[in-house]
C-alpha cells in the first residue's frame, strides 16, 4: 500500500508503541503527531488528491478513523456487530444542529460535550433492551436503530423534517475574527509548494491557524485529529486494563466470561456507549464542518461504510481501525478524476484489500499471534516435534 | 496423603435439589454437603447428572425445586458472576479458555473479579488502579507458576498443549479466590502418568485452603484422592460416605463399579 493511510498509520503505531521513557519513542511520537498536522501543508505529491480540495479530504479520514475507532470498540473489542452506527453520528449531528442553530443559539464547544452524552444515553438506550440478543439478531435490532433515527428526523418539525439544519455556526475563532478576504486567526502557516522547487514555502497560500471559515477545511482537521489522538489515548488506556480484558472475554465466550465473575451485560453496554459516545462526537464535526445537515446525509449505506472501515482496516485493533477509516474515505476521493467510474474503483480496491489481507491491514495481535503459531507448527511438522 | 479434612462446618448445602427439563428429571432430589477443606467426589455413570449438579451451583440453572445455600446464602435467583464473587469457581468439561488471550490475560479476567475500580479509575490510570492492577498481576503470575505455567504466561491459550490447557483452566477457577472450586473432569484426556501428577495438584489446591468438588470418571483417581464422594445415578443420590465405604456399597458396586468388574476379564 503507497497510499495515504500506511505512512499515517505507521506513525501513528509509533505513537501508540508503548509510552515508556525512552527518549527515542517519544522523539518519534513527537515528530509523527507534528506530520500528522503538518500533512494537509506539505502538499505530497502523489498522496494529495488531484481533484479535491486535500484539507476537506483530510477532515473526511480524520473524521472516518474516529468512527472506525468509536466502531472498533463495539465490534472489535465487545464483538458486537452494530449496522446502525450511522445513528449515532446523526444523533451527535443533530444536537449540534439544534443546540447551536436550530432552537438554541449555543457556541459550538458547549454543544459538543452535550452532542457526546445525549449520544451515549442514545447508546444506553438501544442497547439495555437488545444487547441481550446476540450475533445476527444484534446486527438486525441495531440495523433498524439506524433507519428509525432517519426516518423520526424526516418526519419531526422540531427537527426540520427532510429539509434539515442549515446555517450551522462553526466553531468561534480564536484571534482576529475573520472578515471578507481576510481569514483572521492567530497567524498565518504557508503552504508547502512543489512546483515553484526548490522555492518551496508557498507565501500567497496560507492556513490561518485557529481561524474557522468555510474557505478552508484545515483547521477543522486540526480540531478533528485533536480529537482523534485523545480518543486513541483514551482507547489505549481502557484496552489495557480489566475493561479491555472483560470485553476479550465476553466476546471470546459470553457463559465463561459470565462464570469468571465478568458482569458481561454492563460490559456490553459500555462498549456500547463508548462506541456511540465517538460516533456522536464526529457526528457534531461533521455538523460543524458542513454548516448543513439532513436526513439523507445520514443513509443506511454509511453505517456500511463504517462497519467496512473496521473490516478492512481489521478489527480489534485500533491502528487497523484508523487504517481501515482513512482508507474507506480517502480512496474515492483520490479517484475523483474517474469521475463516474470512481465507486467502482473503490470497489475495487476494496475487493483486493479484502483478498489480499483478509484479516484486515493491521489485524489485531491474536490473529497476528495465531498465524506466527501456526507457521511454527507447519515448520516443526517435519520433524514430528509433539508437544 | 490421606489425612482427612475433619472441619465440619458444612460450605455448601444442596438441598432437596430437582431439575426438570421439559419431561425429563435430570436432578430428583438430590441432597448433599460440602464441608469446608475438603475434597468431595462427585461421581455416577454418564447421564448421571453430575455436570447438571454443577451447572446448578454455578447458576447456570436454575433449580426446578430445592435450594442450594452456599456459606449461608442461598444462591437462587442471583447472576452467575455474582455467584462466582461470592466464591465458588467452576473449570469445563470442554475446555472453555479465551483462546485469543494468552495465558496470563486468561488468569487475570478470573483475578479482575476482585477488583474494585472500573472504568474511569482504568481511564484515568488513578494510584488505585495501578496498584490493582500490578496486585492482580502477581497473582496471576504466582498461579501460573503454581501450574507450571510461568514460563508460558505470554503464550496465546489456544497454543498450549493439552494438558497446559486443562491446567490453566484451573489457575484461571482459582484467579477469582474462591471458597469451593469446582473441577469438572479435570483428567479427562489424561495420561495415568499425567492422572498421578493432577492428583497431586489437586491436593496442593486443597492444601491452599480451597474447597474442591471433582467430578471424576476415573475410579483410581477418585477414590485416591477425595474425603468424600456422593454418587449419582439417574439424577439420584445413591450413595455418601468415604471411599472406603463407596467402594463397598453394594448399590454403587451395582450401579457403576458392576459394570466395570464384568469389563475387566
Amino acid at each position: 500500500m503507497n497510499l495515504v493511510p500506511a505512512p499515517v498509520a505507521a506513525t501513528f503505531s509509533r505513537i501508540g508503541a508503548r509510552f515508556d521513557n525512552r527518549p527515542a519513542k517519544i522523539t518519534l511520537a513527537v515528530l509523527g503527531v507534528l506530520f500528522v498536522y503538518a500533512l494537509p501543508l506539505l502538499n505530497i505529491p502523489l498522496l494529495t488528491t488531484p481533484d479535491s480540495d486535500f484539507g476537506g479530504v483530510l477532515f473526511s479520514v480524520a473524521a472516518y478513523a474516529l468512527i472506525a475507532v468509536g466502531l472498533n470498540i463495539v465490534i472489535g473489542y465487545a464483538g458486537l456487530l452494530d449496522l446502525g452506527y450511522v445513528g449515532f453520528y446523526a444523533t451527535g449531528a443533530y444536537t449540534v444542529g439544534v443546540l447551536t442553530q436550530y432552537h438554541w443559539h449555543w457556541p459550538f464547544f458547549l454543544a459538543l460535550p452535550v452532542a457526546i452524552v445525549v449520544t451515549m444515553i442514545a447508546g444506553v438506550m438501544l442497547g439495555a433492551p437488545t444487547l441481550r440478543v446476540r450475533g445476527d439478531y444484534l446486527a438486525i435490532v441495531t440495523m433498524g436503530f439506524g433507519e428509525i433515527i432517519r426516518l423520526v428526523i424526516t418526519n419531526t418539525e422540531w427537527l426540520g423534517k427532510s429539509g434539515g439544519i442549515a446555517k450551522i455556526p462553526m466553531p468561534p475563532t480564536i484571534g482576529t475574527p475573520p472578515q471578507p478576504g481576510e481569514p483572521g486567526g492567530l497567524f498565518g502557516i504557508p503552504h508547502i509548494s512543489w512546483s515553484t522547487f526548490p522555492n518551496v514555502v508557498d507565501v500567497g497560500h496560507e492556513t490561518h491557524f485557529l481561524s474557522f471559515t468555510v474557505l478552508d477545511a484545515i483547521p477543522f482537521y486540526w480540531l478533528i485529529v485533536t480529537a482523534l489522538l485523545l480518543v486513541l489515548l483514551g482507547d489505549k488506556l481502557l484496552k489495557d486494563s480489566r475493561v479491555g480484558r472483560a470485553w476479550e472475554a465476553t466476546r471470546e465466550d459470553e457463559d465463561v466470561a459470565e462464570i469468571m465473575g465478568v458482569p458481561t451485560f454492563r460490559y456490553k453496554l459500555l462498549a456500547f456507549a463508548l462506541g456511540a459516545g465517538i460516533g456522536g462526537l464526529s457526528g457534531a464535526m461533521f455538523a460543524t464542518r458542513q454548516t448543513f445537515i439532513q436526513p439523507a446525509s445520514f443513509a443506511l449505506l454509511l453505517s456500511m461504510l463504517f462497519v467496512a472501515s473496521v473490516i478492512v482496516g481489521g478489527a480489534g485493533n485500533r491502528w487497523g481501525a484508523v487504517a481501515g477509516g482513512a482508507v474507506v474515505a480517502y480512496l474515492p476521493e483520490r479517484f475523483r478524476g474517474f469521475t463516474e467510474w470512481r465507486m467502482l474503483v473503490f470497489g475495487i480496491a476494496l475487493i483486493v484489500l479484502a483478498t489480499w489481507r483478509p484479516e484486515g491491514l493491521f489485524p489485531p495481535r491474536r490473529t497476528r499471534r495465531a498465524k506466527a503459531a501456526e507457521a511454527e507448527i507447519e515448520e516443526l511438522e517435519g520433524d514430528a516435534a509433539n508437544v | 496423603m490421606s489425612d482427612t479434612a475433619t472441619t465440619t462446618q458444612t460450605l455448601l448445602e444442596v438441598h432437596d435439589v430437582t431439575i426438570k427439563f421439559g419431561g425429563i428429571t435430570a436432578l430428583d432430589g438430590v441432597s448433599f454437603d460440602i464441608r469446608e477443606g475438603e475434597i468431595l467426589g462427585l461421581i455416577g455413570p454418564n447421564g448421571a447428572g453430575k455436570t447438571t449438579c454443577f451447572n446448578v451451583m454455578t447458576g447456570v440453572y436454575q433449580p426446578t425445586s430445592g435450594q442450594i445455600r452456599f456459606a449461608g446464602t442461598g444462591l437462587a435467583k442471583m447472576k452467575r458472576h455474582a455467584i462466582t464473587r461470592l466464591g465458588i469457581a467452576r473449570t469445563f468439561q470442554n475446555i472453555r479458555l479465551f483462546k485469543s488471550m494468552t495465558a496470563l490475560e486468561n488468569v487475570l479476567v478470573g483475578a479482575d473479579a476482585h477488583s474494585r475500580v472500573g472504568f474511569f479509575h482504568a481511564l484515568l490510570r488513578t494510584p488505585l488502579q495501578r496498584r490493582e492492577e500490578a496486585e492482580s498481576r502477581e497473582r496471576a503470575m504466582e498461579l501460573l507458576k503454581f501450574m507450571g505455567l510461568a514460563r508460558r504466561a505470554d503464550e496465546l491459550a489456544v497454543n498450549l498443549s493439552y494438558g497446559d490447557q486443562r491446567r490453566l483452566e484451573i489457575a484461571r477457577a482459582m484467579a477469582t479466590n474462591p471458597k469451593l472450586i469446582c473441577l469438572d473432569e479435570p483428567a479427562a484426556g489424561f495420561n495415568p502418568a499425567e492422572k498421578v501428577v493432577l492428583m497431586d495438584l489437586i491436593k496442593k489446591v486443597r492444601d491452599r485452603g480451597y474447597t474442591v468438588l471433582l467430578i471424576e470418571h476415573d475410579m483410581k483417581l477418585v477414590m485416591g484422592v477425595t474425603d468424600r464422594i456422593v454418587v449419582l445415578e439417574f439424577g439420584r443420590k445413591i450413595a455418601e460416605g468415604t471411599p472406603a465405604e463407596i467402594r463397598d456399597n453394594p448399590a454403587v458396586i451395582a450401579a457403576y463399579l458392576g459394570v466395570e468388574e464384568d469389563d475387566a476379564s
